[in-house]
């Protein structure tokens, strides 16, 4: 894979009045990755994907894509973003053809290379055959795939999809995720989505964002191949710094949910829980709460987003 | 890039009934007043006696055409922006690599250029007094400037209106509300003390526009519209800019 970074996010965050939408997320993306952001409705991802776009300024912290800055040099950065927003930006009095010329006059494609772009998005997404018709007329699916074709038509190293799947039939949901896939060969493409199996199938790495923090980015494989515990989450009423839970024998890293919550990723050859229980007594940080992840995405994604993680869906898992 | 979005309002606005309506309209209405001015003017009464054709019928015309322009540019301009926010497609522009000055401009000279078309056809019926007469080209140049000069400024303040929200309604009745103040202000000047009525008067669009027509072309009319014009194209650029920041 490529390691070529071409997005860095660097502590953005955005209120809106004293509501704060995005909280300090951080995170890179490389050259033909597909990343998936995952989170509850309203968890912040719109906002994001904003964010990265150019649509919205952050209130605080940076973006910077294919090295541009997206506040200081914008026009050099939008020309590596190909963006379809939640509803697909259409004009729907328009043909296809006049809609997707004039998307791509707006990328600043050169005049010569524009019909060829034109006809390359269209087969892309299999629009060949409604060129001529007018927008209004076309089914949601074909609307929605109208809104790709003008996300890519300027081929642009980065492909941010908002919730591409949503409203459409269980056929035109399977048409767009080939299609993402598709994308996925020579595009970056950040997907966002609350539907966990879609995901599962398209994306290489995963986000998840709750209550606008960051709560997890990992590798899929990294989160599939493992099926016996790597980690586990601790909540203690008197934590410690976290450097403290760091220097544990076998203890790869330590990842702050909030105050009194912690998840801790070990070497899979330790049982490290019990360890970690035994000193918290010890010390006097007052555990009240240990459970392991099994690493399932979705299980990741419910005890993460969850509010309390004491509840019964922990209890569900055998602890 | 100003003339690509340009061309492309020209473009949506024809596939939409409304400019075809409204270029017949204006047509409409104009055509029965150019005739009544006409006989008026074959046969004068006291008011018209000893005024000349172009006074009468082509300055006529052109109040009228003014006065339509005041009812019909909102209806025009509340779609430029507010349909944009609401349809979403505004996160097109705002996602591609422009800037906001260009799309401003490039919104603003789509209404400027559709105008020009509806200025044209309305130039065209004082042309065929020549069949049987003479004109003051003089007068006539400055009158139709004046109606152009109107236009661009009533485009300009449905502009900014149609920044403000995402309802085309109401941008078309905020717009229609500031014009028809700043055309009609002189009223207030009526009862208040001298200098008040120059000030009013001096802020009036309508004081502005019968001057040109009158053929008294001094640019202190013309810089009255330019100024109002460029005020409020800022504006909107300057109310896009902060949306981005405040949502």
């Amino acid at each position: 894979m490529p390691t070529e970074t071409l997005i860095t996010v660097d502590h953005i965050s955005r209120y809106f009045g004293d509501h704060c939408a995005v909280s300090n997320i951080s995170f890179t993306l490389q050259r033909g990755e597909v990343l998936g952001f995952l989170g509850p409705n309203g968890a912040g991802k719109t906002t994001t994907m904003n964010i990265l776009c150019g649509v919205l300024a952050a209130s605080s912290g940076k973006v910077s894509i294919a090295g541009y800055d997206i506040v200081e040099a914008p026009s050099q950065a939008k020309m590596h973003i190909g963006y379809l927003p939640e509803r697909p930006p259409l004009y729907l009095d328009q043909t296809v053809d006049e809609y997707l010329l004039f998307c791509g006059r707006l990328r600043r494609i050169s005049k010569a290379k524009l019909s060829g772009a034109l006809l390359n998005s269209k087969q892309r997404c299999g629009l060949q055959d409604v060129g001529n018709r007018l927008i209004a007329n076309l089914s949601k699916g074909y609307q929605q795939r109208i809104g790709i074709a003008q996300a890519i038509i300027h081929s642009p190293s980065l492909v941010v999809l908002d919730e591409p799947t949503v409203g459409l039939d269980p056929i035109q949901i399977v048409e767009i995720r080939e299609l993402i896939s598709e994308l996925g060969e020579d595009h970056s493409v950040i997907l966002s989505t609350h539907i966990l199996p879609e995901a599962q199938s398209v994306c290489d790495r995963v986000l998840i964002i709750h209550e606008g923090k960051l709560v997890l980015d990992e590798h899929l494989n990294a989160l599939h191949k493992n099926k016996q515990h790597k980690s586990f989450s601790i909540a203690l009423n008197k934590p410690p710094v976290p450097e403290e839970l760091l220097a544990m024998e076998g203890v790869m890293s330590v990842i702050n949910l909030d105050r009194h919550r912690f998840r801790i990723n070990h070497q899979p050859d330790k049982n490290l829980a019990a360890t970690v229980a035994e000193k918290a007594v010890q010390a006097g940080w007052e555990l009240y709460e240990l459970i392991p992840e099994s690493n399932t995405l979705e299980d990741t994604f419910v005890q993460l987003t969850s509010g309390d993680i004491g509840n019964e869906q922990v209890d569900n898992k055998d602890i | 890039m100003i003339f690509n979005i340009a061309f492309n309002e020209l473009r949506r606005l024809f596939l939409s009934p409304l400019a075809w309506i409204i270029l017949a309209i204006v047509q409409f209405l104009l055509a029965i007043f150019f005739f009544v001015l006409l006989s008026s003017y074959l046969e004068p009464g006291s008011a018209f006696r000893g005024r000349g054709l172009t006074e009468i019928v082509v300055v006529g015309m052109l109040q009228i055409a003014g006065l339509l322009l005041v009812l019909i540019c909102p209806f025009l301009s509340m779609r430029l922006f507010s349909e944009e926010q609401r349809s979403g497609s505004l996160l097109l522009l705002m996602s591609s690599p422009i800037s906001v000055t260009e799309m401003v401009l490039g919104k603003y000279l789509g209404m400027i250029l559709f105008l020009s078309i509806l200025l044209l056809v309305i130039a065209l019926m004082p042309f065929t007094l020549l069949l049987g007469s003479k004109l003051d080209y003089g007068q006539l140049a400055s009158g139709l400037t004046g109606l152009a000069l109107l236009m661009s400024t009533f485009s300009a303040i449905g502009l900014f209106a149609s920044t403000l929200t995402r309802q085309p309604a109401a941008a078309g009745v905020s717009a229609f509300a500031v014009i028809f103040l700043l055309w009609i202000i002189h009223i207030a000047g009526n009862t208040g003390n001298e200098q008040m009525t120059s000030v009013f008067s001096y802020l009036s669009m309508l004081r502005h526009y019968n001057n040109l027509l009158s053929g008294m072309f001094s640019s202190v009319d013309v810089i009255y519209y330019i100024l109002l014009s460029s005020c409020f194209i800022v504006l909107s650029i300057w109310r896009l800019d902060a949306m981005r920041s405040h949502h």
